[in-house]
């Protein structure tokens, strides 16, 4: 059943390119269709899933004469970042509805980036896994030099190239384990079993962890992050940080950490007290955390506060990861869901609520407007995601990074500790975007400026709350009842870390 | 010799040549007063059921292996198999030339032009089929030849003058490198068969001369597939020639001269394939080979980097397409060397029969899938190419700007061969390359060719920004202009249909490539 969530993204967008220009309603709805339809299939999967193992969606020989399969198939974390796909196609499509440039390439591009990620997250062939992450390269940057806002070209470009380096990179370690294990099969459940030289792994394993890591903005090859997300029309950044970066993560995970289990082994030796490849990501990690949220503190655009604040969230995610234990790598996942939400519902406000009526993105200016007393709803809706972003308890955030901290303190105090300070200085910018884009009481009061100028915001519209209720109230549901994810989680991620799944 | 086995192996190429004369007699006596459109269609459809008879000639001679041998007993030409493959891809890919040409009017003698084409189309042919140095030298000529004139046939172009000139001039050079080496090839064993070359070689063990040789052939095929650094007439000679004749030098010209670098290192397989060499003697020539054929290999593994690098560095500047496109096919020559290049000699079976050489094999017929498709796309480009520039007169990227606005279907078809060439997953490029890279790796998984694989990807990562560069014109910068583009029902359906299969091989790999391997069996 959730195999239908990747054919009917694709044939969406085929549908969407073929449709007539002036369309601009038809493509919307269309989409809004699709997507919704996908969510369905996703909530289908994740139900009928409950309480399984891998299920195998499809199995079709591709390739035979180098053994790649069309396999599709689904454990509990791909059923929960499926669901996170579902959820953050339809929010995209509420948020891109007051798109009327060529809606209907529009859609095509989104429906076909969307499609590409379902269908990483359901892929159990390394090859038809990269298939399938290198299709959601292009529309990304179609969806950004079209459609995005400043210095546009510059970032598409920038995001393409960092992209399919990193994609690059993959495709050389994915070679170079075909070459290396010599099985007929390609499938990640066979190749994890395949006992690959400890050597060979210990090289193999970082320039594919690095590879998939760019695109999960790992410091520091993050630079594409903020740029691309800031250009990006309002539903692209949202896909970007919301699921796009996951793609990096889960690649991380699912290649990475489960087909070089020996990579993250000790060198024997240690640099600069680093003995591991482990102890060199998790420090980037770190890193990440930190830096992303220093300068994110520092930011005077609001939309490059979220941006920074992606990088800082994602590096929890591989931290996480790269702490290989249990309760470490639920927290990932759970993270990677939870950052998904919050950070669409994120750049939903700054990026289509406020920004579509102020026409500005300064934070200086921004200042000046009092948005809590003439956007209130913005401001409400920003108050609940900012809070769930710096990690209030009762929401998705808070459960999944105390995890992630927990895991990282089993393994080496330190990187929990400053880890932590990295929430500290999330709390800081957080509630200094909040502050001065809604609630700085400098002059001209609010009053003052509603009638000198005769202007009014226009009012909230209903993609607009539709939109941000299911985002907040999906996070909110997930920071009370984190359970229904961590049981499909949990037993997903303890098969991996036992080697590579069932 | 026998003749009625010269007969059966030349039947392809007879039956280009009889309608290469039937095209000339029909245009030049019955067409002499008829608008030149319909003298364009004509001759074109005549093209087209020339190459439609070879393949039937092709059917006809069978799946198996046929081996011309001359009166002493060697061989001249071959048919069979993964010949066959080439030699289809040839004729295919001759007559998607002859459909782009349709509705274009650069020059009056068409007749002759499509006559030319078939011509070099049977020389490709020859080529691909030849296991004699002298078959190989003939065919190549009357490959070369054909070039030079269809480069030449825009009379009323100043560039397609000069084109042909600087074509003809280091072609002319490069060819004179090839009969050279030839030539010490011949003192060296005595024979001008390839397979008793390579026996005697191995016998004799390497000598300084036959490396000499060796870099004297790789210069003159290296002129041929536009390898750096034999390239420098590729970027003038596919700006300036007419388009059908750009698009058949960047595919037919290409497809033939692989397969023929493909027959030089491995005249053994299809010698092994006929004849029985005892055990011993097998042994024998498997100790030498290793050390004979290295040098060999590391000649075309230099050319092949310097190509990739150069290639698609130089295409990062570029802004005529054409000149794009020429360095991205030098880009391309330097993968697909990979593949030719990197070799492993081993598998025979007990009874001492020199059965297959199976490593081999895996980069050949990868090789023969790369050159294929890429062929393919790359005809497909140049048609977008020629449409674009007869509506705006000029082959400059910025003429491609707004293309989505202008022609919707023909930005698309743009769009899918473009990706296609960068090698973006699930159209074709993308498993050509993947192929090719794998069976490189499966070869041979050593250092050496780990880096150049290595080396390949992060180029193709390159080539992807200079591919968008285009594609960004076509679809985000705003348009200058935005008059309609109108294309040739005929020449959008070929264009079309090739983007299709570029995506529906693209998706199902395993059809051609299916089909290459059957060849095999």
């Amino acid at each position: 059943m959730l195999a239908w969530t990747i054919y009917l993204s694709f044939a969406g967008a085929l549908v969407q390119a073929l449709l007539p220009k002036s369309r601009a309603g038809l493509a919307r709805w269309l989409a809004l269709a699709v997507a919704v339809a996908g969510l369905t299939f996703a909530v289908a999967g994740f139900v009928a899933g409950m309480g399984q193992g891998r299920v195998v969606l499809a199995d079709v020989p591709w390739v035979p004469s180098m053994g790649i399969h069309f396999l599709l198939a689904a454990d509990g974390i791909s059923r929960v970042l499926v669901l996170l796909t579902g959820l953050a196609a339809i929010a995209g499509v509420l948020f891109s509805w007051n798109i009327e440039l060529r809606a209907h390439e529009f859609f095509a591009f989104y429906l076909a980036l969307i499609g590409g990620v379902y269908g990483v997250f359901l892929s159990f062939d390394l090859f038809l896994l990269f298939v399938f992450y290198e299709i959601a390269i292009v529309p990304k940057y179609f969806l950004i030099a079209i459609w995005g806002s400043t210095q546009r070209e510059y970032a598409a470009m920038k995001l393409a190239i960092y992209s399919f380096a990193g994609s690059a990179m993959v495709l050389i370690g994915l070679l170079a384990i075909y070459a290396t294990a010599g099985s007929h099969s390609t499938g990640l459940i066979e190749l994890s079993h395949a006992e690959l030289p400890v050597s060979f792994q210990m090289w193999c394993f970082p320039l594919v962890f690095t590879g998939f890591a760019i695109l999960a903005g790992m410091w520091p090859f993050h630079t594409w992050a903020p740029t691309g997300h800031v250009a990006a029309p309002t539903a692209a950044s949202m896909l970007l940080a919301g699921v796009v970066m996951k793609l990096g993560a889960y690649g991380c995970l699912r290649v990475g950490i489960a087909l070089f289990p020996r990579g993250l082994d000790p060198w024997g030796f240690s640099f600069a007290g680093l003995g591991s490849w482990r102890d060199v990501f998790a420090v980037l990690a770190v890193i990440g955390i930190v830096y992303g949220a220093l300068v994110a503190l520092a930011q005077t655009d609001f939309k490059f506060v979220i941006g920074y604040s992606s990088v800082s969230h994602m590096g929890f995610v591989l931290l996480g990861l790269i702490t290989l234990n249990q309760i470490g790598v639920t927290g990932a996942v759970l993270q990677m869901f939870s950052h998904g939400i919050l950070a669409g519902l994120l750049f939903a406000i700054v990026g289509r609520i406020v920004y579509e009526r102020t026409h500005t993105r300064k934070l200086a200016e921004l200042e000046t407007m009092h948005l809590s007393k003439r956007m209130p709803f913005a401001a409400a809706a920003f108050v609940i995601a900012g809070l769930a972003s710096m990690g209030m308890p009762g929401f998705s955030g808070f459960v999944a990074e105390l995890q992630v901290l927990v895991g990282a303190w089993k393994v080496n105090p330190w990187w929990a500790i400053t880890a932590g300070v990295g929430i500290v200085v999330g709390v800081a910018y957080t509630w200094r975007a909040m502050q001065k884009a809604f609630f700085s009481d400098a002059l001209p009061s609010a009053h003052v400026l509603e009638e000198e100028h005769g202007h009014h915001f226009a009012a909230i519209t209903w993609p607009e709350v539709t939109g941000v209720v299911m985002l907040a109230g999906v996070s909110l549901f997930v920071g009370l009842y984190p359970k229904i994810l961590l049981d499909a989680i949990e037993p997903a991620v303890k098969a991996l870390l036992a080697g590579g799944g069932q | 010799m026998n003749y009625a086995d010269l007969f059966h192996v030349t039947l392809p190429e007879t039956a280009l040549e009889i309608a290469a004369l039937v095209v000339l007699i029909v245009d030049l006596g019955f067409l002499r007063k008829v608008a030149l459109k319909v003298r364009v269609a004509v001759a074109a459809l005549l093209g087209v059921a020339g190459c439609g008879a070879g393949l039937w000639a092709l059917q006809l001679q069978g799946n198996d292996w046929f081996t011309l041998f001359d009166s002493s007993g060697s061989g001249l030409l071959i048919t069979g198999p993964y010949v066959k493959v080439a030699q289809i891809g040839i004729l295919v890919l001759t007559a998607l030339t002859f459909l782009l040409l349709i509705g274009s009017d650069f020059t009056r003698h068409v007749g002759e032009f499509v006559a030319v084409v078939l011509m070099a189309s049977s020389g490709g042919l020859l080529v691909a089929g030849a296991l004699d140095l002298l078959v190989i030298y003939v065919g190549l000529e009357l490959l070369s030849l054909g070039l030079y004139i269809i480069t030449a046939f825009a009379k009323t172009s100043g560039k397609s003058a000069e084109a042909a000139l600087k074509y003809y001039l280091f072609g002319g050079m490069s060819a004179a490198f090839l009969l050279f080496g030839f030539s010490y090839l011949y003192g060296l064993s005595g024979s001008t068969n390839l397979s008793a070359i390579q026996l005697a070689i191995v016998e004799s063990g390497p000598s300084p001369v036959f490396y000499v040789a060796w870099i004297f052939v790789v210069t003159g095929l290296g002129f041929k597939v536009a390898a750096v650094p034999f390239h420098l007439w590729a970027p003038d000679t596919y700006e300036g020639a007419p388009t059908p004749a750009a698009a058949f030098i960047a595919s037919v010209s290409k497809v033939a001269s692989f397969t023929l670098l493909l027959t030089l290192f491995q005249a053994w397989m299809i010698y092994g394939g006929t004849f029985d060499l005892g055990k011993s003697e097998a042994d024998k020539i498997l100790i030498h080979s290793d050390n004979t054929w290295l040098p060999l290999a590391a000649i075309l593994l230099i050319v092949a980097a310097a190509s990739m690098i150069v290639g698609n560095l130089a295409a990062l500047v570029q802004v005529s397409v054409r000149r794009l496109l020429a360095y991205s096919a030098i880009a391309h020559s330097g993968y697909i060397l990979l593949g030719v290049a990197v070799y492993k000699m081993h598998t025979y079976n007990e009874t001492g029969i020199f059965e297959t050489l199976l490593p081999v094999i895996e980069s050949q017929k990868a090789v023969l899938y790369y050159v294929l498709t890429y062929g393919l796309t790359t005809i497909g480009a140049f048609g977008v190419v020629s449409v674009v520039e007869r509506a705006t007169g000029s082959g400059r990227m910025d003429s491609f700007l707004g293309l989505h606005k202008r022609n919707s279907l023909l930005a698309l078809v743009l769009l899918v061969l473009f990706l296609s060439l960068a090698g973006i997953p699930p159209l074709v490029g993308f498993w050509t390359k993947f192929n090719l890279f794998a069976a490189v790796l499966g070869v041979s998984a050593g250092p050496v060719p780990f880096v150049l694989v290595a080396l390949a990807v992060a180029m193709s990562a390159v080539s992807l920004y200079y591919y968008l560069q285009v594609l960004k014109r076509a679809y985000v910068m705003p348009a200058i202009d935005e008059t309609p583009i109108k294309a040739h029902p005929v020449t959008l359906a070929v264009l079309v249909g090739i983007a299709a299969a570029v995506v529906v091989l693209g998706c199902f790999p395993a059809l051609l490539q299916g089909w290459i391997e059957s060849a095999y069996k």
